[in-house]
């Protein structure tokens, strides 16, 4: 069963990217998606029923050399299932949702073909995700993880007429690149130090790891650390993590659907599903969880800011997925893996909406993606407005606290962000106290930029182009029933889940997926925090919304007043903390210099002027003196004869031959 | 004792009386009307022999006291030779027919000529040696100017004759110094005594002038100054006989003549080869890049690529006689489809051999156009084309015989050679002329062209395995060495 849910979307792929001159373009678009609702059921199937222990499917043998070995193979447990039914759910809605998202795309000329490409591509990088989630050894996740790398540019960079989003794509992957060495420096310090890539060898030695140490640039460090820093370099660079984050922004630049599908409910969260993957490895690495949960907590902290302010409808989202990536780590760095993989599955619906909602909106909008310009369109789209209205407040955390009938009650973001940030008190060490005050205004932040992105779309009155405006319509079905199974989602996914993933059942859930050491109770512990500690997100949300209620609906005009009176603070936070002029000015432009010199100096003039003049000067020059040596005359020939016996008799005759 | 040996060389018998027979129906009929008859008929019995020897009992017999040796190497020679001959030689008739260029002689030329080369390769004793050669080049002096009211060609056969006989002399001047100094004739006789006495000076003087006067017959630089003329003065089907068989024969009796009788010499001789194997190398390209005759270009190609295959012969080893063997099997298997194209190019009834006239040619013919480009690929040694693994075998066995820069200069001299077999391509598919071929290609043309490019383009594969010539090479060269 795994293996149909593996390789589906890569025969879909295949059909509809090489197949569809062949079958047309509406057969590829409906044989990718049906694949894809397949690969969805059954990977329902195979999340209830998850073995207890992990089981492995070997495909097939696929690397071995020397003590090395890697085999394809499908690894089944609780991490791997959890993250089948997020992948291949939001995917196979993704799909459908983009067969009218796709529809009359004005990026393309009348006639040209881009669906099937697009769609082979989406199942390509769905093949490709699914491929590291069920990894059983760190050289297939990486196939794996380069795999959505790759697929992720291509989409970025779909509409390649665009020069802004060429350059996004590149962006995005070459700072995937500095995230993927640091993996593979991990990869290879972890195959270094215990001869093997396999996961179940790598965790049966992690407790000696944790003793050992490997020089690491001239320090001794344990090896459990540096690995496990390594690694975690890898995941911020793929979940657009502090100091590796401008990508994430940028790759907004590729269509709404796959936004939603790449950069918001699963690639992203590979960085995540990494970190857990490997908690009996962390488990052991104090300092580099410590490292989690601080690059965590500012991650966290730092998108909301941004967000605070930005006026794309899609930069909102996107910076407020990077901010939800931060929560996840900060749990995963203080040990909770289950509240971090909680918080990736709820999230995976409720932002997936948020996405799939602003891709309604934006298509109502003819592709104008300017909040200014929206307004007033709750009445012009009602299913969609309604539907954003449920993603916002799942993502803010509305619930009611305190109150419990055995599961919180509340929205998905409510049970699983609240657990998060109760996770990080309870944590009871110094990083942990650092995460959860960043992660209670983060939670603030969140709350204000989401309502304001709610109000601002839907409420008061229409901003923008009047004729746009008035021809704003409801998008068709195919794009709400998406809208409409991702609300459910969003509403019980925590609730349903809960006793799962975090509550009481936890053991028996996870079963042996997630290890964790023997004095990590602090799950346990987060249970029973202080009632100001449940009281603070809730208080937080309301903050917020209120906040934002005042300044988009009460008064418009006083954010403007407000960016007026404190230039300073608005610029830096409308130029993302001015991330990308630092980066320009320390790597870029150094870079730049160096390739353009190497360029110059080494490639033009060294060696393509000492070929080039070999070639174009040398060269001919003594074929022209070999074309003058022919002369046809008999006696020249038989002269070069003699020369030439001269020439290896006396050659013989000053060295003596071989003796 | 006799009857052995007549059983031994049976098949160069068969050759030899089949062309005195045709030589007497020629004279005595004294009709050239029926030579096309002849010219196939003498392609079948080329083709026959040479599936006979192919299929005939593995081991080595000997016959005529040593002057003659059947052995798997000698077998894999004449296979090769007789195969790319009757190819050829099948190919040639119907152009000689519309040059009006059918004589009878032709093909009894080619078939005493063959039997030379037959002996050449089984010869294990010097005077055997030197019959064969004579016999196969007299015969192709003759074949050379075979187009008697042509100024070029006639030039081309006197050049080539005059030239001919001063490496002949080369040769014979070698071959007595041998016997000089070591009082033998055999191969294995002189083997002996180099084993026992050392290579002297005077044996030493006596390889450098036999080396000098195969070379010759190779065509390898600086011995080469004729093939361009040859090449282009005689006419095509000739032309093409002389890039294949000749080449092969040649090259194994030098491998011959070096292990068999100057095996315990291979430190010596291999400087000499080095020398002829990069001069040749090199030459071959970059004399190669300003012609625009393709038969001249063809006369280049092949001096180059007889500077590779001399590269395995310079390793002295047995992988490097392997791979000699490989590497000409490949390379007449490539000129007969190269020949098949060339002897067909001709605008309005007129020859063409400009290169030129190829611009766009892809746009007329695009199959053709693929064949040859598979071809050139092949000829420049790009990957996975099966040129390349010739290649690749030679430079192995150069490497591993200490040769390391030999090959590393092999390699910088393909890359050179690659432009002008590049250029042709380029010209065919991206060139623009007016001055475009026209004319059709005989359907046993296109099948030799086909099979030419088809076996260059999926010999690679692991299931074909560069059709197990590679196993069968091995074991030939194992005969030579032992």
């Amino acid at each position: 069963m795994v293996e149909i849910i593996l390789f589906a979307p890569l025969l879909g792929a295949l059909i509809a990217g090489f197949g569809w001159r062949i079958t047309g373009e509406k057969v590829a678009m409906y044989v990718t998606t049906g694949l894809l609702f397949l690969c969805a059921l059954l990977s329902w199937i195979a999340f209830f029923t998850t073995p207890e222990h992990a089981e492995a499917h070997t495909i097939f043998r696929w690397i071995e050399t020397g003590s090395f070995s890697a085999d394809w193979a499908v690894r089944v447990d609780r991490l791997t299932t959890v993250m089948l039914v997020v992948v291949t759910t939001v995917s196979a809605l993704v799909h459908l949702y983009s067969m009218g998202y796709m529809d009359h795309d004005p990026q393309w000329k009348e006639g040209e073909s881009y669906k099937p490409r697009f769609f082979a591509y989406l199942s390509f990088f769905t093949f490709a995700m699914l491929m590291l989630v069920t990894a059983d050894n760190l050289a297939q996740m990486f196939f794996g993880w380069e795999g959505v790398g790759v697929a992720s540019y291509l989409l970025i960079g779909f509409y390649y007429r665009k020069p802004s989003a060429g350059a996004a794509a590149m962006k995005a992957f070459i700072i995937n690149r500095v995230g993927d060495f640091g993996f593979l420096l991990g990869m290879l310090a972890l195959f270094f130090v215990t001869d093997s890539i396999q996961f179940d060898v790598i965790f049966d030695q992690a407790p000696e790891l944790a003793q050992q140490s490997i020089t690491f640039l001239s320090w001794d460090v344990s090896a459990a650390e540096i690995i496990g820093f390594l690694l975690f370099i890898g995941a911020m660079g793929k979940s657009a993590q502090l100091l590796l984050h401008t990508w994430l922004p940028d790759a907004m630049e590729g269509p709404t659907p796959v936004s939603a599908l790449i950069h918001a409910a699963t690639m992203v969260t590979a960085g995540v599903f990494l970190v857990c993957r490997m908690s009996p490895l962390y488990e052991f690495a104090p300092i580099a969880t410590g490292f989690i949960t601080v690059i965590g907590g500012l991650t966290a902290f730092f998108a909301a800011t941004v967000g605070l302010v930005q006026n794309d409808i899609k930069r909102v989202i996107a910076y407020s997925t990077c901010s939800q990536l931060g929560y996840m780590f900060a749990a995963a760095g203080v040990g909770v893996y289950q509240a971090a993989m909680f918080h990736l599955f709820t999230h995976a619906f409720f932002k997936a909406l948020l996405f799939l909602c602003a891709g309604s909106v934006i298509h109502a909008m003819h592709h104008e993606q300017d909040m200014r310009a929206y307004g007033g369109l709750r009445k012009k789209i009602p299913v969609t407005f309604w539907c954003m209205i449920l993603g916002t407040l799942a993502i803010t955390g509305v619930g009611i606290p305190l109150i419990s009938f055995g599961v919180p009650f509340g929205f998905a973001g409510f049970v699983s962000k609240d657990a998060i940030i109760e996770s990080t008190f309870a944590a009871h060490s110094a990083t942990g106290e650092f995460a959860f005050v960043l992660l209670v205004i983060a939670a603030l932040f969140t709350s204000f930029y989401s309502w304001r992105l709610i109000f601002m779309t839907f409420f008061g009155k229409p901003r923008g182009d009047h004729h746009t405006f008035e021809h704003a319509h409801e998008s068709p079905k195919v794009m709400l029933v998406p809208l409409l199974v991702l609300s459910v989602g969003a509403v019980l996914a925590g609730m349903i889940w809960y006793g799962g993933f975090i509550g009481h059942h936890w053991e028996e859930f996870w079963g042996e997926a997630i290890f964790q050491g023997a004095e990590n109770e602090v799950l346990h512990h987060s249970h029973d925090v202080p009632v100001w500690v449940k009281l603070m997100p809730f208080l937080a949300m309301l903050i917020g919304l209120v906040t934002a209620w005042a300044f988009y609906i009460r008064t418009p005009e006083l954010p403007g007043k407000l960016a007026k009176a404190h230039p300073a603070i608005y610029q830096f936070l409308l130029n993302k903390w001015y991330f990308d002029e630092l980066y320009a000015y320390i790597f870029v432009r150094p870079f730049r210099w160096l390739g353009r010199f190497l360029w110059n100096a080494g490639d033009r003039s060294t060696i393509d002027g000492g070929i080039n003049g070999f070639a174009m000067i040398f060269l001919p020059m003594l074929s022209r003196l070999a074309g003058r040596a022919q002369s046809g005359y008999v006696f020249h020939y038989a002269f070069a004869m003699i020369v030439g016996l001269i020439l290896i008799i006396t050659w013989f005759a000053v060295s003596g031959g071989a003796h | 004792m006799i009857g052995n040996d007549i059983q031994v060389v049976l098949p160069e018998l068969v050759m030899a009386l089949f062309a005195i027979a045709a030589l007497m129906w020629g004279v005595f009929r004294d009709k050239d009307g029926e030579t096309g008859l002849l010219i196939w008929a003498t392609a079948a019995v080329m083709a026959l022999v040479g599936l006979w020897i192919g299929f005939s009992s593995p081991g080595t017999q000997v016959a005529f006291h040593g002057a003659f040796v059947n052995d798997g190497f000698a077998r894999f020679s004449k296979v090769t030779l007789l195969l790319g001959g009757a190819a050829v030689l099948g190919m040639s008739n119907d152009y000689l027919r519309r040059r009006d260029l059918l004589r009878f002689e032709f093909p009894v030329l080619v078939a005493l000529s063959t039997v030379g080369m037959m002996m050449m390769v089984s010869a294990g004793d010097l005077i055997a040696l030197y019959m064969g050669l004579e016999l196969s080049s007299l015969a192709l002096y003759v074949i050379a100017a075979v187009r008697r009211d042509s100024i070029r060609s006639t030039e081309a056969g006197l050049k080539y004759f005059v030239l001919g006989a001063l490496s002949s002399g080369l040769l014979l001047y070698g071959a007595s110094l041998v016997y000089g100094y070591s009082g033998a004739t055999e191969f294995t006789a002189i083997a002996s005594v180099v084993d026992e006495e050392g290579l002297g000076l005077g044996l030493l003087f006596g390889i450098v002038f036999m080396c000098c006067g195969l070379a010759f017959k190779i065509s390898a630089a600086p011995f080469h100054m004729w093939t361009p003329d040859v090449y282009e003065g005689s006419p095509t089907p000739v032309t093409a006989f002389f890039a294949t068989a000749p080449k092969v024969a040649a090259a194994a009796m030098f491998a011959r003549v070096l292990f068999a009788a100057f095996g315990d010499a291979v430190a010596d001789w291999q400087q000499i080869l080095a020398f002829l194997a990069l001069v040749s190398m090199f030459l071959g390209a970059v004399a190669a890049i300003k012609q625009t005759n393709i038969k001249r270009l063809m006369a280049y190609s092949s001096i180059s690529h007889m500077g590779y295959a001399l590269v395995g012969l310079a390793a002295g080893t047995q992988a490097g006689a392997e791979s000699l063997l490989i590497y000409l099997a490949i390379y007449v298997t490539t000129n007969v489809g190269m020949f098949a194209f060339i002897l067909n190019m001709e605008r309005d009834g007129v020859p063409v051999t400009d290169l030129r006239s190829l611009a766009g040619y892809a746009s007329i013919e695009p199959a053709r156009a693929l064949a040859l480009m598979l071809l050139l690929f092949s000829l420049a040694g790009i990957p996975p084309l099966v040129g390349f693994f010739g290649k690749f075998y030679v430079f192995v066995a150069a490497v591993d015989a200490g040769l390391a820069w030999l090959a590393l200069l092999g390699a910088l001299a393909s890359v050179i050679g690659s432009y002008y077999y590049l250029r042709i391509v380029y010209l065919m598919y991206f060139g623009a002329g007016d001055t475009r071929l026209t004319g059709s290609m005989p359907f046993s043309h296109a099948v030799f062209l086909g099979v030419s490019a088809g076996a260059m383009a999926i010999g690679w594969l692991p299931v074909i395995n560069l059709f197990g010539v590679e196993q069968v090479a091995s074991a030939a060269a194992a005969t030579l060495l032992n």
